[in-house]
């Protein structure tokens, strides 16, 4: 799962954050903050994932680190679909 | 320059620090265009809302943007980490005479008693495409 998440929060962070270059030249762990991506850029980025993936970051991952790269997110939203889907 | 009084000394705070952000009003605007209530209600507090309305009702993205950066510059001034601080957490009310403070709730309130800070000033200002904020915060010191 994580590869075809990693393509989709790539697709969302093209779409939402006005990064100065393209987010296919940079690896999953690259700096989103270092390439550019401004705090409230992060806001609009984790509302536009909570909609790709429909769910709902909570306050504890609330963190510059969790947005900080793709790789990061991908680890996140993983966790979180791996809860939704124990409460299903 | 204006002269100060001299301050008490058991008033006089062990440090201060500092936060100052900037904030684009535009990319406010594009979020509110975007998402709507979801981005005003994740990151503003009921407060700002009512306190940043045009006389239509609908949301005045500069006023906005000097709170966002607000956000920013008090997360900056409380030297955060990376603890989870929702932004509802550090909020901007403006008095009678509109001078604006900082009201922490929650995480944000914690951290700030655990940084032990005593006090928090903020200044806002937005020109055109821009908004920005200073915060100030003081630390510990003798009473």
């Amino acid at each position: 799962m994580s590869a075809d998440t990693s393509t989709a929060i790539r697709e969302v962070v093209r779409e939402h954050v006005r990064l100065p270059v393209d987010i296919d030249t940079l690896s999953d762990d690259a700096d989103l903050f270092a390439a550019g991506m401004t705090s409230h850029a992060s806001v609009n980025l984790m509302l536009a994932l909570e909609d790709a993936f429909d769910l709902e970051f909570p306050d504890r991952m609330l963190t510059r680190s969790v947005f900080e790269s793709v790789g990061a997110i991908t680890a996140a939203i993983d966790e979180l679909s791996m809860q939704n889907s124990d409460v299903a | 320059m204006t002269n100060l009084a001299p301050r008490n000394e058991q008033s006089v705070p062990a440090a201060i620090t500092v936060g100052l952000d900037l904030a684009s009003v535009e990319a406010v605007e594009a979020s509110i265009d975007r998402h709507d209530e979801r981005y005003l209600h994740r990151v503003y507090t009921p407060r700002e809302l009512s306190d940043c309305r045009n006389g239509d009702g609908t949301p005045n993205a500069r006023r906005l943007a000097a709170r966002f950066a607000a956000k920013e510059a008090t997360m900056k001034a409380l030297r955060t980490a990376d603890e989870p601080l929702p932004w509802q957490s550090i909020g901007v009310r403006s008095d009678g005479f509109g001078r604006p403070a900082i009201e922490l709730s929650g995480r944000a309130q914690e951290l700030a008693s655990a940084r032990g800070v005593r006090a928090l000033e903020v200044s806002l200002t937005h020109e055109g495409r821009y908004a920005a904020a200073v915060v100030v915060a003081e630390l510990g010191g003798a009473r």
